[in-house]
């Protein structure tokens, strides 16, 4: 155990004493979580807005001309029918229409409550969903205001549909995606960079003729990583909170035992890698294109899995970052407890068993 | 097993497939004894050595280092020797002080008494004052010298050297040789691979090793004698090519 620990400190020592090692595992996440939250977050502004009105009264009219007169919208005047909404849509010159019912008023008044839909494109996800919110926040002032004045409260249900994007992929995903990008580098490409650099600079054989046993050797170089994937994820998750202001719904303690596990897999898959790579650099490839363009591309982070062909979507079924994104994100946006996970759960415990059996094995072999 | 042989290796066989990397290898190493182990690139050298260090199991044979067995006992065989590579295997970003601390707390030393250690160590070497120095601002010599050291810190009866002077300028080469000498005068074994020939002479015994077998092995002095030539290069040169011919000639017989 004495000189375990002796270990896990020297790997702290060369973590430490590495700026470049410091950068990619400190600055790296918070630069990147920035991006996200930041540059893919479209800034709301000039958003061409149009308007199908079957009612043409006066609370219509008061309504637009409220929407309109929000600096964030620019009118595209008045669309005729239900057909012409697609296609301005696809045209892509407008950003949202609003369809205010036929008799809008009149129900207003006799009934108390009347529909508007508010139907925005959605094939960026984010800024529809801060556009659509935006335009129900109007309304519902407006509402407000003509509450203030009647005794008889009044009601505007808006009904929200997102074009080309139904579910709303991607809301607030960048928090858990970032998350997942992050802990899967992070403790991936360090852990098979800092084996393999043991390799190339010949301090493993000192290594393995020493008493130490490789399962030693193994955990005593992954330890460190562990711990530093733990607080760059708590910091992201503080950045989320604080900066963007993404709530935490579900329970911390199972959101932390999920991420443990999550940096556990990724670690284990960092040992794999470092046995199969020669080099420092050759690890950092594999890493690279093993691990990011996957999580990037197939863990639902940017796109969505049901819009991609069949095959590939099979394919996503063994991307870990897949199953862990839908762990996150339950837990995350809705607060989902672990009877909701555990399917996923399950199966990231069987990848990650099986990748520490298939690494070890693999790690012991090269020593033949 | 004779008392005083700390490495015996009795009909070693070591197979990778259908190649054969050490075929049929019988040697004693004796204790206190400066031992080189020769040959060319891809005789078969680190095979064994792997197999003495208790990194490897053989094939087949009998194989025992300081009295514990290589089957099953590699875990009291790595205890008890030291290692020590071309590459020094020291950690270019640590200091000299926190290198040895390392090394003494993976193989369990107390703090106290690999302080203590170092200390002797470090003032025997001349570079006490610069212990907090880190690896990567020392001279190749230096390094040389202290991985040797540390490769002896936790007292192991034998000390396996895998060319040790690669790329250390000759005066450098000389002195790590009187520290290998005073080594042996202390008691341990010192198992050496090089290739430089000149080297091969400082050895109380050599064995050479081509295509996996043990072509000679025998005193500089006797093995000279043997084959009528000055100098240990050409006695390995006669033995390689003779090989390599015999070789040809079984091919040419196919």
């Amino acid at each position: 155990m004495k000189s375990f620990l002796g270990f896990v400190k020297k790997e702290f020592y060369h973590i430490f004493r590495d700026k470049r090692t410091i950068l990619i595992l400190f600055g790296i996440p918070i630069v990147q979580i920035m991006i996200f939250g930041y540059v893919v977050t479209n800034e709301l502004k000039d958003m061409h807005i149009a308007f199908l009105d079957y009612s043409h009264d006066e609370v219509t009219h008061q309504i637009t001309d409220k929407i309109i007169s929000s600096e964030f919208y620019i009118s595209d005047g008045l669309l005729e029918n239900t057909d012409e909404i697609d296609a301005a849509f696809k045209r892509g010159k407008i950003h949202e229409v609003v369809v205010f019912e036929s008799n809008f008023q009149e129900k207003l008044m006799k009934t108390g409550t009347a529909e508007i839909q508010i139907i925005s494109d959605a094939s960026d996800a984010n800024t529809s969903s801060q556009l659509v919110s935006h335009t129900s926040a109007i309304i519902l002032s407006y509402v407000n205001e003509l509450n203030n004045d009647n005794s008889l409260p009044v009601k505007i249900n808006t009904n929200t549909r997102m074009f080309y994007n139904e579910s709303l992929k991607g809301v607030y995903l960048f928090v858990p995606g970032t998350i997942v990008l992050i802990l899967m580098l992070i403790s991936a490409i360090m852990t098979s960079i800092s084996i393999t650099r043991e390799k190339e600079e010949g301090t493993m054989e000192t290594l393995l003729v020493s008493p130490l046993r490789p399962t030693q050797i193994i955990f005593g170089k992954v330890m460190p990583y562990m711990v530093l994937a733990l607080i760059n994820a708590i910091t992201i998750l503080l950045l989320g909170y604080f900066v963007f202001g993404l709530p935490l719904q579900g329970s911390l303690l199972l959101l932390s035992l999920e991420t443990f596990l999550f940096i556990t897999l990724a670690l284990a898959l960092g040992i794999l890698f470092s046995t199969i790579a020669s080099s420092q650099l050759v690890a950092m490839f594999i890493s690279m294109f093993g691990l990011l363009l996957p999580t990037l591309i197939l863990s639902d982070f940017i796109f969505p899995i049901e819009n991609m062909p069949k095959i590939l979507q099979y394919f996503t079924l063994l991307i870990p970052p897949r199953w862990f994104l839908v762990i996150l994100k339950s837990i995350m946006l809705k607060g989902a407890g672990f009877s909701y996970v555990w399917k996923e759960t399950l199966i990231l415990v069987i990848m990650t068993i099986t990748l520490f059996i298939v690494s070890i094995r693999k790690f012991k072999s090269r020593l033949e | 097993m004779n008392n005083d042989s700390i490495i015996t290796v009795k009909h070693l066989y070591k197979q990778f497939g259908s190649f054969t990397a050490n075929k049929d290898l019988n040697f004693e190493v004796k204790r206190g004894e400066i031992f080189g182990f020769l040959g060319a690139n891809g005789a078969g050298k680190t095979t064994t050595m792997k197999i003495l260090c208790g990194l490897s199991k053989p094939t087949s044979g009998e194989v025992t280092v300081a009295g514990f067995d290589v089957y099953q006992d590699t875990e009291k065989i790595k205890r008890n020797i030291g290692y020590m590579s071309q590459k020094f295997s020291l950690y270019e970003d640590l200091s000299v002080i926190e290198n040895i601390v390392f090394y003494g707390g993976i193989y369990g030393l107390g703090y106290k008494e690999i302080m203590r250690s170092a200390k002797e160590m470090l003032t025997g070497l001349g570079i006490w004052d610069i212990r907090k120095k880190v690896i990567a601002d020392l001279p190749l010599g230096w390094k040389q010298k202290l991985a040797f050291s540390l490769a002896m810190l936790h007292k192991p009866s034998i000390i396996f050297l895998d060319e040790p002077t690669g790329g250390v300028d000759p005066v450098t080469r000389r002195q790590f040789w009187d520290m290998i000498y005073a080594a042996a005068e202390t008691g341990i074994t010192i198992f050496v691979t090089t290739h430089y020939m000149d080297e091969a002479e400082y050895c109380d015994r050599v064995s050479i090793m081509v295509d996996g077998v043990i072509v000679a092995l025998d005193s500089p002095q006797q093995l000279k004698a043997q084959y009528q030539v000055k100098t240990m290069d050409e006695v390995f040169l006669k033995l390689a090519r003779a090989k390599t011919e015999t070789t040809n000639q079984n091919q040419s017989a196919l």
